[in-house]
Formats: structure tokens, sequence, C-alpha cells
């Protein structure tokens, strides 16, 4: 997969929109060169990851585990609230949800 | 004993405790004032909670006055790594997004330490959501190696390895997703223990990639983590990952190790982790254990891990991708930081991306940015799909392993502590500081460091040992019985020969 690497300046960009992350233009500019050359060394993966090789999401093997459905008592609402950024009537307080498209 | 109460191991005191020789306020004072008087150079605290500890020492001072019962530890002080959330003790995670966050609740494993009677001495110093191998990533300034304080304590877990090897705390715990309890064991000259995962509720950690994540000790000895990592050990029906199985012993096999010889056990050298890459001392050390370990009756075998040569590469995939979905709920709505843009609409999605390009260091950007490219559409496959296929060949690597040895051992990392700077931009030289750790995480099985003496530059080198899943006593009885044979040739604790530390006097503190 030779054709895995080459990180440019916009696709940094594209990603960090995609991420959440407002980034300054010479944050832009390093983080390109870095990811290039991370990636590069990391692409060699897919030296030994051949089609018969099953992938592994887990350490160890799970099975989904469930607990009796009985309610229990939640965090009280004051102290989640205490450590918001905003709160409002016992809820967090946001900024429009929706910009005007 | 000593008459430095901070000198002591965490047995010690729980010995002397239970004998009355002291009382738990005593012994929690002693740190605290050690706290106080070197902290100032060693930086391993982000919080001090003095109150807070010395109203638990009192408690189980007065508890065991009326002749209660108390667990083995009560009364013996503990740091917390800031990474695991704290009731009412601010949590940061070496962030600046949550700078000022107090937690709503405890992580499992502080419940069981509060239910013990440990006083909580405070929250150590971290790289930022414990990204990074040198504590240089911390938003609150570095933490030096007491060995050299021109010199990392390793990472990310540096604060608390510092503080265990400062006399700042007797017991530490720290958090270990691709070496970040071992590599600063190796650097500090400390132990430091990855258990089982799946050992260790993970509730309440500050998660960076959850099928990477496990909480253990940081100690002086490796009885100590033994008897920590009992404590803080076991099911958790708040994590669906943490197991049901009971594991055996682990204060029995530290002691089995220290008192027995090792007939009959195969103690496997990895081909694949050493050599090149790995300073010369690093590498004496590391034949002169085996040579001990082998004069105690353990048979050493060579065993190949071919697929360990993909580790990193693999791991700086699922790392990544994982800690991108994680690090998601940092977004400026429920906790922690809020930034508005400085133009423009202010909308919830524009806040978001505000607040955490203000809120998130480079190295936390660097890994968001990098997990996010390898998930979406048209990498998915070419790289978190590869990199989750070489998961499968490193465990069967060590599947393979464990037939023909008990335990692997290895150098725990390339190298000795590195002065500060050295590696800060060049984040793939950073990343190979745990070419040898990571493998354990990817495959879930248990890692301990255990201090190996001192390379030809004067600093710790650390030697890991590996255990199978689910077989910890393993590594404990192992790391004990190298620990006892190195005591003996030493004549001493190796952190005897640690420089003093300067003191900070009243004035200068004032």
């Amino acid at each position: 997969m030779a054709t895995m690497s080459t990180i440019s300046r916009d696709e940094v960009a594209r990603v960090a929109a995609l991420a959440r992350i407002d980034l300054r233009p010479e944050e832009l500019d390093r983080l390109a060169g870095e990811l290039d050359v991370i990636v590069d060394s990391i692409a060699k993966v897919s030296e030994v990851a051949t089609p018969d090789v099953p992938a592994t999401s887990h350490p160890l093997p799970l099975t989904n585990v469930f607990r009796d459905d009985v309610p229990e008592p939640p965090l009280p609402v004051a102290d989640v609230l205490a450590a918001a950024p905003s709160a409002e009537d016992g809820r967090f307080a946001v900024p429009q949800i929706l910009g005007e498209e | 004993m000593s008459d430095d109460l901070t000198r002591l191991s965490a047995a010690e005191i729980a010995e002397g405790l239970h004998a009355s020789d002291f009382s738990s306020v005593e012994v929690t004072q002693a740190h605290l004032d050690r706290i106080a008087a070197v902290d100032d150079s060693v930086h391993a605290y982000l919080h001090v909670s003095t109150d807070d500890a010395l109203a638990t020492a009192r408690d189980v001072d007065a508890r065991r006055a009326a002749g209660e019962e108390l667990p083995l530890l009560a009364g013996v002080p503990i740091a917390v790594k800031d990474v695991v959330v704290t009731r009412g003790m601010p949590t940061t995670a070496g962030s600046k997004i949550l700078e000022g966050w107090v937690p709503p609740y405890d992580a499992t494993l502080v419940e069981r330490i509060r239910e013990a009677g440990l006083p909580i001495l405070g929250k150590t110093n971290m790289d930022e959501f414990a990204m990074g191998s040198s504590t240089e990533h911390s938003a609150y300034g570095n933490t030096r190696n007491p060995w050299d304080l021109d010199r990392i304590p390793g990472g990310s877990g540096g604060g608390s390895a510092a503080a265990v090897a400062a006399f700042e705390a007797p017991l530490a715990i720290g958090t270990d997703t691709g070496g970040s309890i071992r590599q600063p064991g190796a650097v500090t000259g400390t132990v430091g223990v990855k258990p089982t995962y799946g050992g260790v509720s993970r509730y309440g950690l500050i998660a960076m990639a959850s099928s990477l994540d496990q909480a253990g000790p940081v100690t002086r000895t490796v009885l100590d983590s033994a008897l920590l990592h009992e404590l803080i050990g076991g099911h958790d029906p708040r994590d669906s990952t943490s197991f049901r199985d009971k594991l055996p012993s682990l204060v029995d096999a530290a002691v089995q190790g220290a008192t027995q010889d090792l007939a009959g056990v195969r103690v496997g050298v990895v081909t694949e982790l050493s050599g090149e890459g790995y300073q010369e001392g690093v590498r004496a050390r590391f034949a002169e254990s085996l040579d001990l370990l082998r004069a105690r009756g353990a048979e050493i075998v060579e065993v190949s891990c071919p697929h360990f040569d993909y580790a990193l590469g693999a791991y700086y995939l699922i790392m990544p991708s994982e800690a991108s979905s994680n690090l998601a709920k940092f977004d400026g709505m429920r906790f922690g930081l809020r930034v508005e843009p400085e133009d423009g609409p202010v909308t919830a999605e524009r806040v978001m991306a505000a607040t955490r390009g203000a809120g998130f260091g480079d190295e936390v950007k660097r890994r968001i940015i990098l997990g996010t490219y390898a998930l979406s559409a048209g990498y998915y496959d070419a790289y978190y799909g590869s990199a989750q296929k070489v998961r499968t060949l490193i465990q069967r690597d060590f599947a393979a392993a464990f037939e023909q040895a008990d335990v692997l051992v290895s150098p725990t990392a390339p190298t000795t502590a590195f002065r500060f700077g050295e590696k800060l931009d060049d984040p793939l030289a950073m990343y190979l500081n745990d070419v040898a750790t990571i493998p354990a995480n990817l495959a879930g099985v248990p890692g301990m460091s255990v201090p190996a003496g001192l390379s030809d530059d004067g600093l710790p080198v650390g030697f890991q040992v590996l255990a199978p899943a689910k077989a910890d006593d393993r590594m404990y009885r192992v790391g004990a019985a190298l620990e006892a044979a190195l005591l003996d040739s030493w004549g001493g604790p190796l952190l005897d020969r640690a420089p003093v530390l300067p003191v900070a006097t009243a004035e200068q503190e004032g």
C-alpha cells in the first residue's frame, strides 16, 4: 500500500474540521509534516496484515455484559451542574445547536 | 526501621501502624512535610490534599485506638495520578481543558482506597491525557527526575513515579496504555505494574484508549505493589471489561519469590526486545539480572516474537483512533473549558472547535487528528483494520512464547532518562521509548518493571517481566526474586544511591 502516505496541509485541515479542533495556520503547517513522518512509519503494519488474519478489537475475549434492570441512583444534579461551564434551570446551558443555513 | 517515616516501604508503615510504633497522622504529616520540602524541585504533584489526607489519617487512628479491625494498608498514605477522578479533589488529566474541574464522583479504585482508609496525599502530574513518555506534555509544567533534575521522569505517569522515588509518597496509582506505569518506573528506579487488562476497574479513569488502558501500582518494592494491586483489583460491575476471575494471591507470590528459589521456572528472553537501539548500560544490567535469576534456579530460554516489530505501528493506529473517539466528550458543554469563537456565529459546533483548539496541547491535537484520519472513510481498512490484524498476530506470538516460557523478560525501556527537550520536537523518537512495553497492552497481558541497577551514566535501568493474562502472580514471584537477589548484591535499595534533593526552607516557600 505505497499510496497510503503524504498528508497535505489541506488534508490536515479537513481532518481537523472533522475532529472539531480549530488550528492556527502554523499548527497546520507543523502537523502536516509531522503526521506524514508518523504515518510513513506506521504504515508498515499493512505488510503483515494479510487477508487470512482475523482482526482483534479487544485484548481478552469478551461477551456482552448486562446488569439487572434495576434503577440505581444517578449523580445529584446540582453536583454535576456545578462543574458545567454554564447552567440554567437545572440544565446545561449550551449555545445554539444549529447554524443558520 | 529508619527514623524517617518517609523512607519506609508501605508494608513497613502498615506494620508500624499495626504495632502502634507511630500513628497515621504522624506518617501522613511526614509525607506532607517531605512534599513541602522537595516538591518545588521535583514538581510531582499538581494538587496536595493536606486537609483531606489528615482527616482520613485521624479517622484511621481513632478507629485503631477503638480496637477496630482495619484493612492492612489503612493509614498508609498514597498519591493518585491526575487522570483518575476524585470526588471533591481537582482532576485535570494534565490538561488546560479540565483546569479547575472538581469531579462529582470517585473512580472505583479511589472508592476502594478510601474504604480501606488510605489518606490521599494529592494528585500527580502527567502528560496531558496520559499522552507521552516524558511528562513534558503536561499543561502544568515538567516533573523532574529525582535522580537528575535536568532529566525527564518518564511518562505519562512521571508524577507518580517521581513522587515515590523522591519519598513524597510510599504508594501511588498509575495508568498504563502503552507503558505509562512501567517506563517511568524504569527511569526513576521504582517498581511499576500494569495488571492484566480487566484486572483493575477502569470506571472513573479519564479514558485514552479503552481497549489498552489499565490502572496499577507505583511503589518502591515488589511486595508493596502486590499489596496495592490486591486492594484496587477485582471485579467491578461498573466496568463491563473487568473480569470476574479471582487471581491467585499476589502477596503470597511476592513473598514466595523473595524467600524461595526459582527452580522449574522458565524465563523467556524476547529476541525482538533487545540488541540494536538499546543503550549499552541497559543491556549490561539486563544481562546481569538474567544471571541472578539463573543463579536462583530459573531456566533461561530465548523466545522469538516476530510480530513485535510491528507493535509500535499498530499501537500508533489503535491508540489514537480510540483516543479521538474518547476525547470527543471534551466539547465545552458539560464540564471543563468553554471558549467562544472570536468572530462569526456562536453555535455549539463552533464553540466545540474553539474550545478544543484552545484547550488541547500539541500532542493531544496530534493524536486526535491522527486517529480521526486513520478512522476516516477510505483509510479505515488500510490503517485501523490492518492494526487490528497485527494485534491478532502479537497475541499469537505471546501465546506461542508462553508455551516455551512461564514469564517473558526484556529491558523495560531502551534508554535511561533523557534530558528535557531532547525528544520533544521529534514525536517518533518519543514514541520509541515504549517499544518494549507496548506489546503487553495490545495483548492485555500483565507487565512489571523492577529496578535493575544503574547504567554507565549513573541513571536507573528497568527490568520488565511479562506474564500470561490472569497469571499476574507469576510476574510477582519472578520480580520479587530478582529484587531480592539485586538487594543482596547492592547491600541496600537502589534509591539509597539517588542524590540528596535540594530542600526548600520555610522562608523560601513563603
